[in-house]
């Protein structure tokens, strides 16, 4: 994937007029967060780091974002989404099933755990899950389906687009209290939004992009 | 600035006091009331129907107590620049929600702070269609209301005015309204396309009535356009029920109680309410009153309602026709998305600056019921969700996708529901944190509710391909807003409540939210909840000045 917005940084907007210090605190927090599991088990946060890794794929030039840690931080805090489908257990307990399901799987089908297993076949695995294929064992009386689609990519989905990692890399302009944005019509941008490259002006981009405050 | 503590570790409305919602670490005064006082009203939630009630009836003269489960946030503290973060407005509890098509809960429909879900609301203030409040007899579906819409009007210009809406000079669909309070705000870019869109269908278009101000209001500073608005204000243009009607509730003698969590309505040998029970600081109390108004919104006000059961009303309060927690109504909210060659950065500004209501206002089609659309503009992890939910996509293809952002564009409907009684609230067996029982949330749509959403998916799509927009891919799934479970009505077989909000079955038992909606319209509520609860308070100062309360 190419850079398309080179250079972009939100968090260079962190002591500007966009960001108040209640953003500022939230944010700190949350790039301060512990990499250790307190929740889930050590084995279990493995199995849930290698599917972060799936679900969403990062670049290796850069720091990742803590992807299981975060999830794990969600079910620590028991941070709850404000709704149980009658048939799903609650957060904690769908996760801890879910988890060992896609090793269950792993071993059935590849002999191997769920993290030794290659991407290839770690997507595998979590396809099948998406398409309702995995039942019983660890996953109880849960339906692999909805696990997938309420827990898996939303969890994890939800954790990286929170990230001011994932902003810079899309061009968000985040956060704008008190200042705002004044251009607000087609094509317009304000000088402390990000910069898109138009194809062989990377380097206009990435200069424009130092700038934006 | 000073970040003020943690809200949700202890009351902040209490000794004499309440946060000043317009300066930082300020306070105003508050008038306490004893709890063997017994208050003219207990209200209970402080949303789009409790706010008003509240500070209507103290502006008349009632002693009147406010009960929110939420906490009393302080705007300019308490709200970050995070959708995460945010999600501390919302209501989080645990609900148990199945049926054909369950209804996922949270922020589009729920709010667990003083001020209701208005503290989070995208401040879409939309009338009623006229004749949606003679939708059986006008239009042959749904029920009629037991209100007039010329007096409906009347409440709605007031309702208006108190909210100071942006709109426009002319509204294009219905009979004559006044313009609107405050100029209509400027059109982002994704607002501009609905309108482009709009045009090349042949239909009307308008900026949407917002309650965020475009000038200077009271302590309200002029609306900057900074995008995080389906979340808490961090500015105060916003005009909730936080900002707008608990103030003057306050300063006109009421009492507003914060982390107050309402778990039965007490019920005398005489049959009439005496007062609530609640749990604030970590203990239960009881509050006594000579009138009690329930306005938790269709969820929380059945729950407490047919939590309230006792041996004289086995089935609930108010329950006499077995409505309570039935014709539970939500509203279409399904979107058509696409992407323009141009940057739209459609997180720029409140997020429905334009709307088409053509399909309120225009019968020509083989379904029931109506509904409008406007332009959106979704945050980082809504638009990841949104992609997820309905492109099913993950891994190297949703990273892709989601680089498109400043280019995405999209139009979301809301969309009127027919009330059923099998789309019902009930209690569970299983306890919350506070030991009362879940609510369970059942739903599924008909076949009239689907035939309507497919009809606007296709008008919304072709509105996108007309202004030129590519991959463009349809959201099916989702839903917003909630309105019926108490419906009022003529007939006390038929309804919960009177005109006047009024139960049938116990006089000083009122309800006061969106769960009074025969039907609910294919607008946006908060306006019409409002309106009615204006209405509400002059019915009672009428009533009480004739004794008849």
């Amino acid at each position: 994937m190419t850079e398309r917005y080179p250079g972009y940084d939100v968090l260079a907007k962190r002591r500007t007029p966009s960001w108040n210090e209640q953003t500022r605190q939230v944010i700190d927090h949350r790039l301060a967060i512990t990499r250790e599991p307190r929740y889930l088990l050590p084995e279990l946060f493995n199995i849930l780091d290698a599917v972060c890794a799936r679900i969403v794929p990062q670049p290796g030039d850069r720091p990742p974002v803590p992807l299981a840690a975060l999830v794990d931080t969600k079910l620590y805090t028991n941070m709850q989404d404000g709704f149980r489908y009658a048939e799903m257990p609650e957060q904690g307990e769908a996760w801890r099933r879910g988890l060992a399901a896609l090793d269950e799987a792993a071993l059935a089908h590849y002999e191997k755990r769920f993290p030794q297993i290659s991407g290839e076949q770690q997507d595998d695995i979590l396809r099948r899950m998406e398409r309702g294929e995995l039942s019983g064992g660890a996953l109880g009386d849960m339906p692999a389906q909805m696990f997938f689609a309420h827990r898996v990519l939303l969890d994890i989905v939800s954790a990286y687009y929170a990230h001011p990692t994932a902003w810079s890399e899309f061009g968000f302009g985040g956060p704008a209290s008190p200042r705002g944005y004044v251009r607000m019509g087609l094509d317009r941008r304000d000088p402390w939004e990000a910069v898109e490259a138009k194809p062989g002006e990377e380097e206009t981009a990435r200069h424009e992009n130092a700038r934006v405050r | 600035m000073r970040v003020s503590a943690d809200p949700l570790a202890a009351p902040r409305a209490i000794g004499g006091r309440a946060p000043d919602v317009f300066k930082p670490g300020g306070w105003v005064e508050m008038r306490s009331y004893a709890e063997d006082d017994v208050v003219d009203f207990v209200v209970i939630g402080t949303g789009a129907g409790g706010g008003p009630l509240i500070a209507r009836l103290a502006e008349q003269g009632f002693s009147v107590i406010g009960f929110d489960a939420g906490p009393y946030f302080r705007p300019l503290e308490d709200f970050a620049s995070d959708e995460a973060e945010q999600q501390k407005l919302y209501w989080l509890d645990q609900r148990i929600i199945d049926g054909g098509n369950p209804i996922r809960m949270g922020g589009k429909n729920s709010g667990k702070a003083v001020g209701g879900s208005t503290v989070h609301f995208a401040m879409v203030s939309l009338r009623f269609r006229p004749e949606w409040f003679k939708s059986r007899s006008a239009l042959g579906y749904g029920a009629d209301w037991p209100l007039d819409w010329r007096e409906m009007w009347d409440y709605y210009t007031r309702a208006e005015k108190a909210l100071s809406i942006a709109g426009p000079v002319n509204y294009p669909w219905g009979p004559k309204r006044p313009r609107y309070p405050y100029r209509p705000h400027e059109l982002n870019g994704a607002a501009e396309l609905l309108a482009r869109g709009a045009e090349a269908m042949g239909y009307k278009w308008t900026a949407t009535p917002l309650a965020t101000v475009s000038a200077p209001h009271g302590n309200s500073p002029p609306c900057v356009y900074r995008g995080f608005c389906r979340f808490g204000c961090s500015t105060n243009a916003k005009q909730s029920q936080l900002v707008t009607f608990i103030p003057r509730a306050i300063a006109a003698g009421a009492e507003i109680r914060d982390l107050a969590m309402v778990g039965r309505v007490e019920t005398g040998p005489d049959g009439r309410a005496t007062g609530v029970h609640y749990h604030r600081e970590g203990r239960w109390r009881f509050q006594k009153a000579r009138n009690i108004v329930v306005a938790g919104y269709a969820i929380e006000t059945p729950r407490l309602l047919l939590a309230s059961a006792n041996d004289r009303y086995p089935d609930g309060l108010a329950n006499s026709s077995g409505l309570v927690g039935k014709n539970l109504m939500t509203q279409s909210n399904q979107a058509v998305w696409g992407v323009m060659d141009k940057e739209v950065r459609w997180n720029k500004g409140p997020p429905s600056l334009a709307i088409t209501e053509h399909w309120n206002y225009d019968d020509r089609k083989n379904f029931q019921g109506g509904y409008c659309w406007m332009a959106q503009g979704p945050l980082p992890v809504e638009w990841a969700t949104v992609v997820t939910g309905s492109r099913k996509l993950w891994g190297a293809p949703l990273r892709e996708q989601m680089m498109q952002y400043n280019h995405q564009v999209g139009l979301k409907m809301v969309g009127e529901m027919l009330p059923s009684e099998r789309n019902q609230v009930t209690l569970t067996d299983e306890v919350d944190q506070y030991g009362l029982r879940i609510p369970r949330i059942t739903y599924s749509w008909s076949d009239n509710d689907k035939a309507l959403i497919q009809h606007a998916l296709g008008e919304m799509q072709t509105s996108l391909e007309l202004v030129g927009a590519t991959d463009i891919f349809r959201q099916e799934d989702d839903t917003n807003h909630l309105a019926g479970t108490a419906r009022m009505g003529s007939d006390p077989r038929s309804s919960v409540v009177s005109a006047d909000c009024r139960s049938w079955d116990i006089p000083n038992l009122w309800i006061c939210d969106g769960s009074v909606f025969p039907t609910v319209g294919g607008v946006n509520p908060s306006l019409t909840i409002t309106a009615i609860a204006l209405r509400t308070a002059d019915r009672i100062k009428a009533l009480a000045t004739r004794g008849e309360l």
